[in-house]
């Protein structure tokens, strides 16, 4: 795989960009491999690259049933922090911010990391509480964070509404200077460049049928392209985890939703950082190519269409007006949907399942994106070593049938 | 939005009603003597069905009854609505 650099970019350059090759090879399967990851998204395509990476595992296929980055790495609005309350969450987001940050370097791809912060405003006194609270537990944990009052949020983002006529003021917010947004594509497409150049099969458009399960051990997977051997299977998916977890037999706490977000023409740069109102409920960015990208929660339904209530997309837009009254003339240019696995703790689910040689790494609910080399890197381990990686041991599906659950609902700075 | 046919008020948009999830999801009878697997699944596991799907409504800014209703999660397609326990 050719290497990026200013000499290549410029040798192209001069002869016409006509040596670029695919950034990775799209393979049909095998039919044996030790390692098989169901999922082609960011998380299944890290979890290969560090497999193969850090593990030294070479015979490994990703298996996904679109193309590469067609699902939700592909349609979420890319805001990555690691500003969370609880330890287990703070410490596994911070592992993520802290490759994230050097992400770019260590794929040869610019993944257009860009650190330009994230505000979460308060807009009660027991929002300032709270938020002030998270403050002080992620300084604990060594994540940096601050407290701004309303007349620094309007300092740091000059286009805020913080007027105290507004229905819901703006009382304060909390400030991740470390956090930011990323290209979503180039990291699906960064990982899945790195984990082809180490000689993982990458397989298209490849859908997984079902799953054979025999003396409760994985023994093969049945896709789309015939029928696949298989040691260790990671299952690592946004949104069918539920279905997939039928196949092989076992129960998952998840319930499956839509979840939209839009994008409104683009305009010149107007905001610098990243905004998030849990009250009100909207987040808002804008991207490199002046979009203003726009988000806020999960259809309350179980659906598994990609596609979702207008109603939903009525109120953020609503909250984003109330925020930005600057924004009232914007014509929005498209709205999406995703459908993401929800638990019932709003924290993801990494590890063992009942079924011996099958790994779970999915729930991410409505904010995995942020996760994505973090949540790899430790799954990865896990599949390796048979054993929970440290940082995801506590994330383990055991932990609803003992009760010790994660419960970051209400604690994520965000409404998940 | 959804029309949903309430079997006490009639057809009305989705904004008015609450959404119960999965139907049929009993309290235990003898809730002493489950131990930590059952309660796990009892309180956390779900089918969360793909494709035909019965769940419970709450008609909070109407009659305020809960009722029932079988939903494909793929189209939305509403097949039928009815009372609990009929």
């Amino acid at each position: 795989m050719k290497k990026f650099s200013a000499l290549s970019i410029l040798a192209e350059g001069l002869t016409g960009n006509k040596g670029w090759k695919p950034h990775w090879n799209s393979v049909e399967p095998k039919n044996q491999y030790e390692v098989v990851i169901i999922g082609g998204g960011g998380h299944g395509l890290a979890t290969a690259y560090y497999l193969a990476k850090n593990h030294n595992i070479n015979n490994i296929a990703v298996l996904e049933r679109n193309w590469i980055g067609s699902g939700n790495t592909g349609r979420n609005t890319t805001i990555v922090r690691s500003n969370y309350l609880l330890n287990e969450s703070s410490r596994i987001y911070e592992h993520s911010l802290k490759l994230w940050e050097g992400l770019s370097k260590e794929l040869n791809y610019n993944v257009m990391f860009s650190q330009r912060g994230v505000l979460n405003l308060a807009h009660s006194l027991q929002e300032i509480r709270d938020s002030k609270r998270r403050v002080f537990a992620n300084k604990l944990n060594k994540i940096d964070a601050e407290w701004l009052d309303s007349i620094d949020v309007k300092k740091y983002c000059k286009i805020i509404n913080t007027s105290k006529e507004s229905r819901y003021p703006v009382l304060g917010a909390t400030l991740q200077k470390r956090a930011g947004t990323a290209r979503h594509d180039a990291v699906a497409w960064g990982y899945a460049r790195g984990a082809s150049n180490l000689g993982v099969d990458i397989c298209e458009n490849c859908e997984v049928i079902g799953l054979k399960v025999e003396k409760n051990k994985i023994v093969s997977i049945n896709t789309t392209k015939g029928d696949i051997k298989v040691k260790k299977l990671g299952i690592v998916v946004a949104g069918h985890g539920s279905v997939l977890a039928q196949m092989a037999g076992f129960k998952l706490p998840l319930e499956t939703h839509t979840l939209q977000a839009l994008v409104s023409e683009p305009i010149k740069p107007i905001l610098d950082c990243v905004v998030m109102s849990n009250a009100v409920h909207v987040y808002v960015s804008q991207s490199d190519k002046g979009e203003l990208v726009i988000g806020a929660g999960i259809d309350s339904i179980n659906s598994y269409q990609q596609k979702g209530n207008f109603s939903i997309i009525s109120g953020q837009m609503g909250s984003l007006l109330e925020l930005f009254p600057i924004f009232s003339k914007l014509k929005m240019l498209r709205t999406w949907g995703g459908i993401v696995d929800v638990s019932p703790d709003a924290s993801p689910i990494i590890g063992e399942t009942p079924i011996e040689g099958i790994f779970f790494n999915g729930g991410w609910g409505t904010g995995g994106f942020k996760a994505t080399p973090g949540s790899g890197w430790v799954f990865a381990h896990t599949i390796a070593n048979n054993h929970p990686h440290n940082l995801a041991e506590p994330f383990s599906l055991n932990r609803f049938y003992k009760g010790i659950l994660i419960d970051e609902h209400g604690a994520a700075a965000v409404a998940h | 939005m959804l029309v949903i046919k309430c079997p006490f008020c009639g057809e009305r948009d989705e904004s008015e009603f609450h959404y119960g999830g999965e139907a049929d999801i009993s309290r235990p009878k003898e809730p002493s003597k489950l131990n930590d697997r059952e309660w796990g699944d009892y309180l956390f596991m779900r089918k969360n069905t793909k494709g035909l799907f019965s769940e419970i409504w709450y008609h909070s800014s109407g009659c305020r009854r809960w009722f029932r209703v079988d939903r494909n999660t793929t189209t939305n397609d509403i097949t039928r609505v009815f009372e609990i326990n009929k």
